[in-house]
């Protein structure tokens, strides 16, 4: 009988001293290297043999890559291997970035989380990872090592495809950056799974709104949709709709309508294209509404 | 393939072991040490049966690497029992009936057990919340519950 819980296959497990070290190992090894943090989706992937690095390079243990930091002038750093539970843990996270917190919450069990990063969760690139939606309505950026220097890239120009992103061999993300959120934003994270709590989403969205005296109705709102497209989609369209005319609930199912229009979801194994476009609509309008009241009860 | 040596302790006893890269810590702990109370359910992080403290952390052990392990401290459900006395998690399992073909139950008690160092009197929704990644496919999860509860409670 074939064994269903296949080993990991062979490869060498690599730890370097430096991250410099780790680059240059990665950039000498294109294609047969993959870096590494908590494996929680590498592992997977080497277990199905859709993934087969010769080289797993750890980072883990680099110096830099493990802190946490809040500076309210400057926002929040995610070092590469802070743990989703210790950035769950965090005050400063819990109370300004809170969608974030919402949305790691989402991920796997307490177990998992005690491993699995949040940088590994966007690196990873699916459009289904939860932290992703989030992190962009908060305008992150990553902050990327590499052999020629460090560079930093929006996150709405990291994301190429499914398991895509925009780095060359041998660069290595030491860093998230969320810059601080507006004063008196609110928001919310909505997924739709399966089940309640552990499995990945069918959809997802992200809204971040606040108040903004620049916009002609007073406000601005931002949209990221999840696991309905290639990468993650910012409804655009909305947020000018959302800032151009008067808040009123037909404008929210306006919004909702241009969400729906906006995915380019698939069929498959946790639910169909259409369902899947008919909840970007039921939980864009839910979110705005929902948004929309705690702005007001402030 | 390269072998590496770690030195790491497990329940309190020191050990030294030559692993592959791609041996995980649970075949390290069921195979190289023989000790069979943490399960394999899934060998993909799903299940949680195969928990174990990793430097005071619970993990699912089918997702770290053996190698990762040197001069770390693991405990596994051996590591709950002193000198053949079952810890006061165990009773209450044991009490209320939690265990029925027993398959989740180490992973439930490390799970449950790092839980109450973190927080010794867990309501039943914080208690449900940290479980959330220990399936059980007998109990319907209330006895187990329960006897996280009443383990608290003492
Ligand atoms: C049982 C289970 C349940 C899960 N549930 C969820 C869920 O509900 N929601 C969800 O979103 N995800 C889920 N996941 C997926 C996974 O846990 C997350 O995506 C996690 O955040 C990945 O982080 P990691 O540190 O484990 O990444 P790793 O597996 O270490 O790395 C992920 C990818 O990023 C690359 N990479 C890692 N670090 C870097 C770096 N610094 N620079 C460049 N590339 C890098 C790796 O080479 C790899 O390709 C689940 C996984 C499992 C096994
Ligand atoms: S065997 Fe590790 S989680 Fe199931
Ligand atoms: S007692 Fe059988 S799986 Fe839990």
């Amino acid at each position: 009988m074939n064994n269903p819980l296949p080993r990991l296959p062979e490869f060498e497990y690599i730890r370097l001293e430096t991250i410099e070290k780790a680059a240059q190992f990665l950039k000498d090894h294109p294609g047969e290297a993959a870096p590494y943090l908590g494996g929680t989706d590498l592992f997977v992937g080497l277990r199905d043999r859709r993934k087969q690095p010769k080289y797993l390079v750890d980072l883990k243990h680099l110096e830099g890559l493990n802190s946490l930091t809040f500076d309210p002038a400057k926002g929040l750093t995610i070092g590469a291997r802070v743990t989703l539970n210790q950035l769950i843990d965090h005050r400063d996270v819990q109370k300004n970035y809170p969608i974030l917190c919402q949305a790691a919450k989402q991920v796997g069990g307490y177990q998992l989380r005690n491993r699995a990063t949040l940088c590994g969760n966007i690196c990873n690139a699916s459009p289904c990872g939860d932290t992703i939606g989030p992190s962009m309505v908060y305008q992150g950026s990553v902050n990327i090592f590499g052999p020629d220097g460090t560079r930093s890239l929006p996150l709405e120009d990291f994301f190429l495809g499914p398991g895509k992103v925009a780095l060359v061999d041998g660069e290595i993300v030491h860093s998230i950056t969320l810059p601080l959120p507006p004063e008196g934003s609110q928001g919310m994270y909505l997924c739709h799974g399966r089940n309640k709590l552990s499995d990945l989403a069918i959809a997802a969205v992200s809204v971040l709104a606040y108040p903004d005296l620049t916009s002609a109705s007073g406000f601005r709102f931002r949209i990221a949709l999840s696991a309905v497209a290639p990468t993650v989609v910012i409804v655009e369209e909305a947020q000018v709709l959302l800032s151009e005319n008067p808040i009123e609930p037909s404008h929210f199912e306006k919004a909702a309508h241009i969400a729906r229009q906006s995915c380019k979801p698939i069929d498959d194994i946790r639910s169909s294209a259409e369902y899947r476009r008919e909840l970007v609509y039921t939980l864009t309008s839910r979110a705005l509404n929902q948004v929309w009241d705690s702005l007001q009860s402030v | 393939m390269k072998m590496h040596t770690i030195n790491f302790t497990i329940n309190g006893r020191k050990e030294s072991l030559k692993v592959s890269s791609n041996l995980t810590l649970l075949h390290m702990i069921r195979e190289n040490l023989a000790l069979t109370g943490t399960k394999n359910g899934c060998e993909a992080g799903e299940c949680g049966a195969c928990t174990v403290l990793l430097n005071g952390e619970p993990v699912n052990s089918c997702m770290v690497l053996a190698v990762e392990c040197d001069r770390a401290e693991i405990m596994t459900v051996e590591g709950l029992t002193e000198n053949g006395e079952l810890a006061r998690l165990q009773e209450s399992f044991k009490n209320l009936n939690a265990v029925q073909c027993g398959f989740c139950t180490p992973g439930m008690l490390i799970t449950a057990y790092e839980l109450l160092q973190r927080n010794p009197h867990p309501t039943p929704s914080e208690i449900k919340e940290a479980l959330v990644g220990n399936l059980c496919r007998c109990t319907g999860y209330e006895r187990i519950i329960q006897a996280v509860e009443q383990a608290s409670g003492e």
